[in-house]
């Protein structure tokens, strides 16, 4: 057996940049453009209920999960599960890095877009008809769906911009580059936000907007899709399950508060989210009256919201340019960050796989994304690629490689107790037992129950009423290829200096004694 | 707004940020300790 001295790795420079960067990953779009959408259709006001029920229960004790998997086997989400335990296990984090890749190639995409946006918002570009601009004259969408190479430049150019920057922050590595990109970004984030939620509650009209948002319709608790939508939201918002907490708690030091800083960052999203359908309902509530509609014909979500609606409610308002810079600026801060931790998972896999440099690493996996990226997303079927694939790679990728790992680790490599121990020892709240029923029980059984009603959804009702042949290709096809390159990855040799079987209980003593410390 | 939905957004705000200010008040009230650690 080996010492359990595992290998030299990059540490965060404290806990507080840590808690920044895991806060700049969990709050991404979703918790922008996603979650007010969510809860304003399954029930508004008792949505709150099992949303914290949903947090409690799946969200935060599957964070301390992927916090303890990283923190306690150091390294990215292959080599953690080799070292938890056999080489076959290493296909579980394989697949968590494989959905990373899928993400990082259209989450570029996105991010484009709001770039263009925030300058779109000083002059207006979209004119009286933002769904007309959005489709024809910005993205120039196809007619049929498929593959074109027919490139448009407004979205190229700023996706290029985007890849050079990402690719640029993960070269410098996690105290230069992540820490730093995250320290400035996430306070940013943060003031420009509440200054767009300021502005958008004094509108005239925020209040019906609210009224509608925080209404409850009670009915919905005995709704179960209403339990799975707020299972649903709070997995896709706090970004565990696919690699990223796994990775940055492997930065950590060894004696950091996991939970402690996990109730942080778990609140911290929620916080964000709730912060996000305030302002975005208030300001929806302004549209409805400028409009004369119901909120019923004005409440979207996702691309829906942020480049249909927002521009609407910008070309209604006197400082709109204002509201749409600050929503638009917040899309991409959020949007960044996001990004820079699903690449880094990618990068930090082949890094511990490959055993290259920072520099080199950052490369061989940067470039090869970001030219698939740019080949595929900034096109005329750009959009019907990036809806698909976001579509399943969250569902067949994220939520079934989530649950499968969850599985492995629970009840097949009957791990769990071992790091319920290791978390509760470097933790200053313990969740002890009811931590392991938790993991082992709720979160499988939940996680299961959603990923089923999918299956069953998706083969019953073809996605987005796109052809079969192109769902074939861009959803199903992707899916599966994911878990089969996971597997040929994961029998794929080590470097022999890689140290891939740790003893347990040495590592144990290891914590107590620096915990004695 | 109704005084329903007020209470929502207020029971909303008072947990969520709430649990927010308790999670950040309890982190700083035990500080992080920087050992050395041989491999690091």
């Amino acid at each position: 057996m080996s010492e359990p001295k595992l290998a030299k790795r990059e540490v965060f420079s404290s806990r507080n940049v840590f808690i920044l960067a895991a806060i700049g990953s969990a709050v991404g779009l979703g918790n922008i453009w996603r979650f007010p959408y969510v809860a304003y259709t399954n029930g508004g006001g008792a949505f709150l209920i099992p949303y914290l029920v949903a947090l409690l229960s799946a969200g935060i004790p599957l964070l301390f999960f992927d916090y303890t998997l990283g923190h306690r086997y150091r390294s990215a989400p292959p080599l953690a599960m080799r070292r938890a335990g056999k080489q076959w296990s290493e296909i579980f984090g394989w697949w968590q890095v494989l959905v990373c890749f899928v993400i990082g190639v259209y989450y570029a995409a996105i991010l484009a877009w709001a770039a263009m946006y925030f300058f779109f918002s000083f002059t207006e570009a979209w004119g009286d008809d933002p769904a007309g601009f959005l489709m024809g004259d910005f993205l120039q969408v196809a007619e049929t769906p498929g593959i074109a190479f027919d490139f448009v430049p407004a979205v190229a150019i700023p996706m290029l911009v985007a890849w050079a920057l990402v690719i640029a922050v993960i070269s410098l590595g996690v105290k230069r580059g992540i820490s730093r990109a995250n320290v400035v970004m996430i306070p940013l984030l943060l003031v420009m936000f509440l200054v767009l939620v300021i502005q958008a509650v004094t509108l005239p009209g925020a209040a019906d907007g609210l009224n509608a948002f925080f209404t409850p319709d009670w009915a919905a608790l005995g709704d179960t899709a209403v339990w799975a939508a707020a299972y649903g939201q709070i997995f896709f918002s706090l970004s565990v399950g696919f690699g990223i907490m796994i990775t940055y708690s492997s930065y950590l030091r060894r004696r950091t508060n996991l939970a402690g800083s996990g109730l942080v960052v778990g609140f911290a999203n929620s916080g964000f989210e709730l912060l996000a359908g305030i302002g975005v309902f208030a300001t929806l509530g302004f549209l409805m009256q400028a409009t004369g509609s119901s909120m019923e014909d004005v409440a979207a979500g996702g691309i829906g919201l942020a480049f249909i609606a927002f521009p609407s409610i910008v070309s209604s308002t006197s400082w709109g340019p204002l509201l749409g810079a600050l929503f638009f600026g917040s899309l991409v801060f959020a949007g960044f960050t996001s990004m820079i931790s699903i690449v880094e998972v990618v990068v930090a896999a082949i890094q511990d796989k490959l055993g290259l440099g920072r520099l080199t690493s950052t490369l061989v996996v940067g470039l090869p994304m970001a030219l698939i990226s740019m080949l595929l997303l900034p096109t005329t079927t750009g959009l019907y690629f990036l809806d698909i694939t976001d579509e399943f790679i969250n569902k067949f990728g994220i939520l079934a490689g989530a649950f499968a790992m969850v599985v492995v680790v629970a009840w097949i490599l009957r791990k769990l107790p071992l790091l319920q121990r290791h978390v509760d020892r470097v933790s200053s709240v313990q969740f002890g037992k009811v931590w392991l029923v938790l993991v082992g029980v709720i979160v499988p059984v939940v996680l299961g129950y959603i990923l089923v009603n999918e299956v069953i959804t998706k083969i019953q009702t073809p996605y987005g009423g796109y052809p079969l042949d192109v769902l074939g290709i861009f959803g199903w096809g992707m899916s599966g290829l994911v878990v089969v390159v996971a597997i040929v990855l994961a029998f794929t040799p080590w470097r022999k200096s890689t140290i891939t079987e740790v003893d347990e209980d040495a590592l144990d003593a290891k914590y107590e004694e620096i915990m004695a410390k | 707004m109704t005084a329903t939905a007020i209470i929502m957004m207020g029971t909303a705000m008072v947990t969520l940020w709430g649990g927010l200010g308790a999670a950040i008040t309890h982190l700083a009230r035990t500080p992080e300790v920087i050992v050395d650690e041989d491999d690091d």
